[in-house]
């Protein structure tokens, strides 16, 4: 009975560990970052990405060394630590 | 005391299934189909596709304000606003297509127009706003046929751009900006922006006055400086401060009265005060301001245990009332909704806010903002943030106008497709 219960239990926890899971800032990046590939747009998706590509360029953006017309202002706002876990968390997603 | 550890042992067990049971099988009722509410409903099933969640929603489609300035002048289709439910139902969601009536926040039951009763363990309401009527005096709802407020998109989007393209060369059209909080702070000046441009292009001997109940406004500098550029003489804003504040108006007149002045218009758009939309206070959960105050980490009502409140209609801060910040909230709310029924404490998030507005239609100007959480608000991240520069190249704001309506096509897509 315990054992089940622990298995539920479990079940349970991998189902929500999606969402769950998701570090501080990553949820508002699909407001831009279309999670389809298939979405028309100039702005590319982020799942299944690179993680060091991803914190490199958000490094740049807020160095000013890369040309931005928002994501320098963004990026501003996450340190490395941040931007790395929300890289990490993107680079597991499935691209869609 | 063997026995007593038997039983002890017994109930817990008895608990703890019963906890997964709740967990397998809650029920979570989403009031309002909007970017906030159809944003939540879809996320709960993802971050738990055993969730029992109903959208709850009287129309059977949305119309989305963003872009819906184009709409008024010409550069757009009321259509390409349209957003219809089949992808919310696709992911398991129940679409009840109804008005909620009332809210027993006591035994957790939301009743339908219909007589459906929907009892819930979680409730997210994001009924946007509605208009504050009479809040400006002469301001009622008869008032707004003749003088659209054009601030919910549909019918009255057409109203007011009926009325722009019966307008004569040389007329005079008033927009009335109300005080913060509203829906969209940089709207109303992307409005005056685009009807300006609209003017110019096609009845250049016209005029557009602002009468504003601020001072300030948001993207204030890139708006003034593009309009000092492109509609030089056409434009002209009233500030608070120079008796720019709209006391009272009259729509048989189609007048606007202010402390110095009575503007008759030819085509008078008012802004009008707004708080949270109505099945917000049937639920107890806004306050004096007309607002609902929320927990920023859950967006749980202060007010209430077990709703929460997202989008246009809540208030946590420095967070405006846009549609990047609806969804963003409700991608958080699923996913502390998730997290607390499995009984696991949420993550402060840290969201964004991106906001576009056109000032002409190759011409977007952008603000960010990034938050965290200080002293139960969201507070914006000092150094990030900010507006578009002012000194961009005009390529720079015909990028950020591309930039404008790809991020319309990703989010409706996101909400809706």
């Amino acid at each position: 009975m315990r054992a089940f219960l622990a298995a539920l239990a479990l079940s349970v926890a991998a189902q929500v560990a999606h969402a769950a899971d998701m570090p501080a800032g990553a949820s508002s990046c699909s407001g831009c970052h279309a999670e389809s590939a298939q979405a028309q747009s100039p702005v590319p998706p982020l799942a299944g990405r690179d993680p060091a590509k991803l914190v490199a360029a958000m490094r740049a953006f807020r160095s000013g060394e890369r040309p931005a017309t928002v994501m320098d202002r963004i990026a501003k706002g996450y340190s490395d630590e941040e931007t790395a876990a929300i890289a990490a968390w993107f680079g597991a997603q499935a691209r869609r | 005391m063997q026995r007593r550890e038997f039983i002890g042992g017994a109930s817990a067990a008895l608990a703890l299934s019963r906890t997964a049971i709740a967990q397998t099988a809650a029920k979570i009722v989403v009031v309002g189909g909007g970017f906030a509410g159809a944003t939540a409903a879809r996320f709960l099933r993802r971050a738990n596709p055993s969730l029992d969640v109903t959208l709850v929603e009287p129309n059977a489609s949305f119309v989305a304000c963003p872009f819906s300035n184009e709409v008024l002048v010409g550069l757009r289709d009321l259509d390409a606003q349209r957003f219809g439910y089949d992808a919310v139902r696709a992911d398991g969601v129940a679409v009840a297509t109804q008005a909620a009536t009332a809210i027993d926040a006591s035994l957790r039951r939301v009743t339908l127009a219909d007589g459906t009763v929907l009892p819930y363990d979680r409730l997210v309401l994001a009924p946007g706003i509605d208009i504050a009527w009479n809040a400006l005096p002469g301001y009622d709802e008869a008032a707004s046929q003749r003088m659209p407020h054009a601030w919910k998109a549909g019918e009255q989007t057409l109203l007011l751009r009926r009325q722009l393209e019966a307008m004569k060369d040389g007329g005079l059209v008033v927009i009335s900006a109300p005080a913060n909080p509203f829906r969209c702070p940089p709207g109303p000046y992307e409005r005056a922006s685009l009807i300006a441009w609209y003017l110019k292009t096609k009845k250049p001997r016209s005029k557009l006055i602002v009468l504003d109940a601020k001072d300030q406004f948001s993207k204030q500098r890139l708006f003034t400086a593009a309009w000092k550029d492109l509609y030089p003489g056409l434009l002209e804003w009233v500030p608070l401060s120079q008796g720019g504040k709209v006391n009272s108006v009259d729509p048989a007149a189609n007048t606007l009265v202010t402390d110095f002045a009575t503007h008759k218009a030819d085509v008078a758009n008012v802004i009008p005060p707004q708080r949270a939309g109505r099945i917000a206070e049937i639920a107890g959960v806004s306050d004096r301001t007309g607002w609902c105050p929320v927990d920023p980490v859950t967006f749980e009502s202060r007010l209430q245990p077990n709703i929460h409140v997202i989008g246009d209609a809540a208030i946590m801060g420095a967070m405006p009332k846009s549609a990047f910040a609806a969804n963003a909230q409700a991608k958080i709310c699923a996913a502390a909704i998730a997290t607390l029924l499995r009984g696991a404490t949420p993550a402060e998030a840290k969201p964004i806010n991106t906001c576009y507005s056109l000032v002409a239609p190759d011409y977007g100007i952008s603000i960010a903002g990034v938050y965290r959480v200080v002293g139960g608000q969201l507070t914006d991240v000092e150094g990030a943030g900010g507006i578009s520069p002012a000194d961009a190249p005009p390529q720079t704001r015909a990028l950020e106008a591309t930039y404008a309506e790809a991020w319309f096509r990703t989010i409706t897509g996101e909400v809706f497709l």
